[in-house]
């Protein structure tokens, strides 16, 4: 998967437990094996915090901080399309604002981003395009900006489509 | 004086626990796979050493160029055809399945070797030793203690800042975490079993040389590693170390109390442990 240049930043964060924040984020760089923009120095610039807690064990951080080093770790690989499952999931709105805010820059980065989000307006706000799921179809598609609320809410809970 | 003596004569045993301790230190503690048949491959490949040895009139060096490889190749090739598949959350599958091998190793050593006790000739350095004040102190349980500090450095530097090392610590840590991230555990864990198994090559020679072997004894060689272990604390390489000087000093301390009750010293210390600080003196709660 990594070869493929497809990283992914897993539900729940699964960090390697008992190693510090820099060997978790040096495990993605070992095993980079294509060429790309993001190197550990990047990584900190874009969350200093981790920067500051670099010889830290990953379980002594908090979970904001964790999905930080989650992210780093799966840039680390050098992905061209990253893969962000759920990285609002347990966290509290002012670090979901923080890890957001750091998105741009991702992207302006040249990686892609494929973000699974169950927030709509957070995913309205991050993304150019936008895809309603249903029970494993797509239900509604679009630029992100096009979509309204009521056609997001009609894609899941609407009449229009009928569910067995 | 005496009791000095005691103490230096458990730290040299000590050395020669250690380097059982760190395969299993690696294996049980870093990897969590429990390999019973840790103290058989000790004894297979001090066998293997011995007749060697024997047949080709060689000395323990060369034994130790030509055995170390040959246990590297014999972890390497555990971990890939049996333990990469019982590998898991649970120790139970990795347990059973070496218990097995330890069994099988055992009779196939009785067949081919039977039950006699042998040893490896050492040329005489395994009756050389010095005077330091009034004590005399053997050559070779020095060169064992030396072996096994450089032996522990080597692992715990290789575990820390190498490549190899992270990988090993992540696939450890979580192993789907760690092939999402490009590790391929199966690789990292056929090299890792290949170095625990290839200091028992060091192990084995020591071990035909400073004593008798027999093909039943590799039980008792997985208890002090297991105990040395769990003494220093499950996951640290020099826990592993000082785990095993302790034991080896409760022995010695013990031995000269009264020879009778020298090994049961060593168990009495290691419930101690158990009993009061459970995590063992290098782990963290």
């Amino acid at each position: 998967m990594v070869q493929a240049g497809v990283a992914i930043v897993p539900e729940g964060r699964r960090l390697f437990a008992g190693m510090s924040v820099e060997d978790n984020l040096r495990v993605a760089i070992d095993h980079a094996d294509r060429k790309g923009d993001w190197t550990l120095a990047r990584v900190y610039a874009l969350f200093p915090i981790l920067a500051e807690k670099r010889n830290q064990p990953v379980q002594s951080l908090s979970g904001g901080q964790q999905q930080m080093v989650a992210i780093g770790r799966a840039l680390l690989n050098k992905p061209r399309v990253l893969l962000c499952d759920e990285i609002s999931l347990g966290l509290a709105p002012k670090v979901i604002r923080e890890i957001y805010a750091a998105l741009p820059e991702i992207r302006a980065a040249g990686t892609a981003m494929v973000l699974v989000e169950q927030d709509v307006g957070l995913a309205k706000s991050a993304s150019d395009r936008l895809y309603c799921m249903l029970e494993g179809r797509v239900t509604l598609t679009g630029a992100s900006a096009d979509i309204s609320r009521d056609a997001i809410q009609a894609a899941y809970f609407g009449a229009s489509h009928a569910v067995a | 004086m005496l009791w000095l003596d005691a103490l230096i004569q458990g730290v040299l045993l000590g050395g020669m626990f250690a380097q059982y301790a760190l395969g299993r230190a690696l294996m049980f503690g870093v990897m969590r796979i429990v390999n019973t048949s840790h103290g058989d491959l000790v004894i297979l490949l001090g066998m293997i050493g011995i007749s060697f040895a024997t047949k080709y009139s060689v000395g323990p060096f060369v034994s130790l160029l030509m055995l170390v490889p040959l246990a590297a190749f014999t972890g390497w090739a555990l971990q890939r055809a049996i333990l990469n598949r019982v590998v898991g959350d649970d120790p139970l599958p990795s347990l059973i399945a070496t218990f097995g091998l330890s069994i099988a190793l055992q009779n196939l050593m009785l067949q081919i070797w039977s039950a006699d006790t042998r040893s490896m000739p050492g040329g005489g350095i395994e009756q050389a030793s010095f005077q330091l004040g009034p004590l005399f102190i053997g050559v070779l349980p020095v060169i064992v203690l030396v072996v096994a500090t450089g032996l522990t450095t080597g692992l715990y530097l290789l575990l820390r800042f190498t490549r190899f090392g992270r990988a090993l610590r992540a696939s450890s840590a979580d192993v789907e975490a760690a092939a999402m991230t490009g590790v391929n555990p199966k690789v990292i864990y056929g090299l890792a079993t290949a170095i625990a198994v290839g200091i028992l090559g060091f192990a084995a020679v020591f071990q035909g040389l400073r004593s008798t072997i027999a093909p039943s004894d590799g039980p008792f060689q997985l208890i002090y590693a297991f105990e040395a272990v769990i003494i220093g604390g499950m996951g640290s390489i020099w826990g592993a170390f000082i785990g095993s000087m302790v034991l080896g000093i409760s022995q010695g301390i013990g031995f000269h109390i009264n020879p009778g009750v020298g090994i049961l010293a060593g168990h009495r210390v290691f419930l101690l442990v158990l009993a009061l600080r459970p995590q063992g003196i290098f782990g963290r709660a």
